[in-house]
C-alpha cells in the first residue's frame, strides 16, 4: 500500500494544498502510483482515492484523461518520438521509423524483451532540436535531442545493461 | 538587442546558480517592492511599462491583476508553464537558463496581487525541469528569499510546483485550473474570470512564464525604460521560438516589431538547403498560415501588425515552410494535434477536429475527390464561433487558411474519390 510505504512522500504532496482541497493532489499521487506499480492499475486508483476521500471513478477518469497516465502495462520504457509538424519538418517521422524497424517493431508496439515500447507523441517544445524524445522511465521522463538512430540505438542498448537495478 | 533582458544566461552563462543571480542583481526588484513600495504601485507601474501577456492573448498584466475582487483572500498566483503549443519552447528555455529570475518575476507577481502561494503549472513532460525549480525553491527559502517574514516585513510567500499530466488544453487558464483542482482538464465557462473566482474558488492571478521573467527588469529599470524597446503599442522584448526549415531554428529574444525577414533571414540564416520560403505559421498550429509574399516578411511582429496581414502573433512560434511542404499534408498534421488534444467537452470541437481529420486522411491516402475541398472548409467554418473555448477555434485556422491561399495543393491530391 502506497501509504505505508510512502507515508513522508504523502504527506509532503498533501501540505502543498489547503486540506479542504485535498482533491488537488490527485495528479501527484497518481504519479506516486505509477513510478511503484509501473501503471495506473485498479488497485492503485482505488488507494489513491482512498487518499483523497473521493469515488474511485472520479479518479479513474483522470487516467484516462491525461496521456502521462497508463492504465495498461507497457514497455519498462516508453520511448515517446515527437512526430508534430514542427520536428516533422525536421526528419522526425524518418527518425521514428527507422528506430521501429530497426527494434522490428511498429509504432506503438513493445519490443520482444518488455524493455522499450514506442510510441509517437505531441509536441515536446524541443521543436528546434528535433529529431528528439523523451523516456518515459520507472524513475521519472527525461529528454534527448538532436537524436538519430545510432543515439538512441545507443541508449537503448545502455537500458537494455542496466537490466534490472533501474 | 545588445544584451539579453529575458534569456541573460546566454550573457551569463552560470546565472541558474543562485549566487550568481545574486551578483548580478537578483531579487533586488523583489526586496525593493516588498521594502518599499505598496501593491498598487507596482500595478501601477507594470501597467505603465504595458506589459502585456506573452502566453497568447497580449493581455495586459497590471489591468489583469486590478481586476482581482478587493478584500477577498487569500489570493492565489499561478505561472503557465505548461508550453505545449507545437513550435514552442521559450519558456522552457528561461526556466532551464534563466530560473531564478522568473521565479523573482513569480515573487512580485504574487507581492503586487497580495498572494502568500503561488504554484507553478509545468506540463508533465518537463519532469526534470519541474525538480529542478524545486531545488531553485529550497535554496531561495534557505536564504531567506521566500518563506515566512520576508525582509523583516510580515510578507510570507511560498512557491509550489504542480506537474500535469500531459494535456494541451490545460494550458488554457481555466482547463489549468480545473487540473489543479484534481479534476479532469476541461475548460470552465467565463465569467467567472479567475480575477473574481480563480484556483479553489478564490482571486487568482495566471501568468505565462515568459510574462512574470519581465517583472524584475521592468522594477529595476522603470517602465519608461521598458517602452523605449519595442513598438508603442506592444513594449519590451520577446522571445520567439523559430522552428521550421531554418538554418538555425532556437530562441531569438528580440523587440516587438522585429518583422519576420529580419527574424527568418538574419538571426535564423535563411531557409534550409538553398530551398525558397512558402509559407509561414506565426502561433504555432493556433493561428491562420500566412503565405511568404513580401508583403508578410516584411510585417512588423507585434500583437498590432500581424492580424492586419491576416493572423496573429499569439505564442510567436514562427514555424518556417519551405516550397517542399505540401499543404494539404500540413493541414493534416495541424488537425492531427489539435484531434488528439480536443478535451471532448464541447461537441463542436470534438467532431469538428475529427471529421476534419478524417477528411485530410483522405488527402494523404490519395482517396479524396474534388468535392472535398469544398467540404472541408465548410466542416471548419462550420464549427467556427461555436466552440466552447479557444482550441477549437485555432483548429480550423490553418486549415481555411491553408485552403485559401494554396487550394492547388490540395486539388493536386485529388482523384476519382475511390
Ligand atoms: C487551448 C489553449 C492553450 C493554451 N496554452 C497555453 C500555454 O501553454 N501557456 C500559456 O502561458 N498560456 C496558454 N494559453 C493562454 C492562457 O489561457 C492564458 O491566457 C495565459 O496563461 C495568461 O497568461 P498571460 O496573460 O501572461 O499570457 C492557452 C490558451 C488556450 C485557449
Ligand atoms: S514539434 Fe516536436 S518538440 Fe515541438
Amino acid at each position: 500500500m502506497l501509504v505505508d510505504k510512502y507515508p513522508k512522500e504523502i504527506d509532503r504532496i498533501l501540505a502543498k494544498f489547503p486540506p479542504e482541497r485535498k482533491r488537488a493532489a490527485a495528479l501527484p499521487l497518481l504519479y506516486l502510483a505509477q513510478r511503484e506499480y509501473g501503471h495506473v492499475s485498479k488497485e492503485a486508483i482505488r488507494e489513491v482515492a482512498g487518499i483523497l476521500d473521493v469515488d474511485p471513478t472520479q479518479v479513474g477518469g483522470l487516467v484516462g484523461f491525461y496521456s502521462l497516465l497508463h492504465a495498461k502495462p507497457g514497455g519498462k520504457y516508453r520511448l515517446q518520438v515527437c512526430t508534430d509538424l514542427p520536428c516533422a519538418l525536421r526528419g522526425a517521422e524518418e527518425f521514428a521509423e527507422e528506430l521501429c524497424d530497426n527494434l522490428r517493431i511498429k509504432m506503438g508496439e513493445t519490443t520482444e524483451d518488455g524493455l522499450i515500447t514506442v510510441e509517437e507523441v505531441k509536441c515536446l517544445a524541443g521543436c528546434d532540436k528535433a529529431p528528439m524524445f523523451q523516456l518515459q522511465a520507472p524513475d521519472g521522463i527525461h529528454y534527448f535531442e538532436n537524436q538519430d538512430l545510432d543515439s538512441a540505438m545507443e541508449l537503448i542498448e545502455e537500458l537494455r545493461q542496466r537490466g534490472d537495478d533501474a | 538587442m545588445p544584451e539579453h533582458i529575458l534569456l541573460r544566461h546566454r550573457d551569463i552563462p552560470e546565472i541558474a546558480d543562485l549566487d550568481v543571480y545574486l551578483k548580478h542583481d537578483g531579487f533586488t526588484a523583489f526586496e525593493d517592492v516588498v521594502k518599499n513600495q505598496t501593491p498598487e504601485q507596482v500595478i501601477e507601474t507594470v501597467k505603465t511599462a504595458n506589459l502585456r501577456g506573452r502566453g497568447g492573448a497580449g493581455f495586459p498584466a497590471g489591468v489583469k491583476w486590478s481586476f482581482l475582487t478587493p478584500g477577498v483572500f487569500p489570493r492565489y498566483v499561478v505561472a503557465n508553464a505548461d508550453e505545449s503549443e507545437p513550435g514552442t519552447f521559450k519558456d522552457r528555455e528561461i526556466m532551464e537558463g534563466n530560473p531564478y529570475q522568473f521565479l523573482e518575476g513569480i515573487a512580485i507577481c504574487s507581492y503586487a496581487a497580495q498572494a502568500n502561494t503561488a504554484y507553478i503549472y509545468c506540463r508533465g513532460e518537463f519532469w526534470d525541469l519541474a525538480h529542478e525549480l524545486e531545488g531553485k525553491i529550497e535554496a531561495l527559502t534557505k536564504r531567506g528569499l521566500l518563506g515566512e517574514g520576508l525582509f523583516d516585513t510580515d510578507y510570507s510567500l511560498m512557491i509550489y510546483v504542480y506537474l500535469g499530466a500531459g494535456a494541451y488544453i490545460c494550458g488554457e487558464e481555466t482547463a489549468l485550473l480545473s487540473s489543479m483542482e484534481g479534476e479532469i482538464g476541461h475548460p470552465r465557462l467565463r465569467p467567472p474570470f479567475p480575477a473574481a473566482e480563480g484556483l479553489f474558488a478564490k482571486p487568482t492571478v495566471i501568468n505565462n512564464v515568459e510574462t512574470l521573467t519581465n517583472l524584475p527588469p521592468i522594477i529595476n529599470q522603470g517602465a519608461d525604460w521598458y517602452c523605449s524597446i519595442g513598438t508603442e503599442k506592444s513594449t519590451g522584448p520577446k522571445i520567439f521560438s523559430l522552428s521550421g526549415h531554418v538554418e538555425r531554428p532556437g530562441n531569438y529574444e528580440l523587440p516587438f516589431g522585429t518583422t519576420f525577414r529580419e527574424l527568418i533571414f538574419e538571426h535564423g540564416g535563411g531557409i534550409r538547403d538553398g530551398k525558397a520560403i512558402k509559407g509561414i505559421l506565426p502561433a504555432g498550429a493556433s493561428a491562420p498560415l500566412l503565405p511568404a509574399t513580401d508583403e508578410v516578411l516584411d510585417t512588423p511582429m507585434d500583437y498590432e501588425s500581424v492580424p492586419k496581414v491576416g493572423s496573429q502573433l499569439g505564442s510567436a512560434s514562427i514555424i518556417v515552410l519551405d516550397e517542399t511542404v505540401d499543404i494539404a499534408w500540413m493541414a493534416y498534421k495541424t488537425t492531427s494535434f489539435f484531434k488528439h488534444e480536443s478535451c471532448g467537452k464541447c461537441a463542436p470541437c470534438r467532431e469538428g477536429t475529427y471529421w476534419m481529420y478524417h477528411i485530410l486522411n483522405r488527402f494523404q491516402n490519395g482517396n479524396a475527390a474534388p468535392a472535398d475541398i469544398d467540404l472541408l472548409n465548410r466542416v471548419a467554418l462550420g464549427i467556427q464561433g461555436k466552440c466552447f473555448c479557444a482550441l477549437g477555434e485555432f483548429s480550423i485556422t490553418p486549415v481555411v487558411a491553408g485552403i485559401e491561399h494554396f487550394r492547388s495543393d490540395f486539388e493536386a491530391l485529388t482523384g476519382d474519390g475511390k
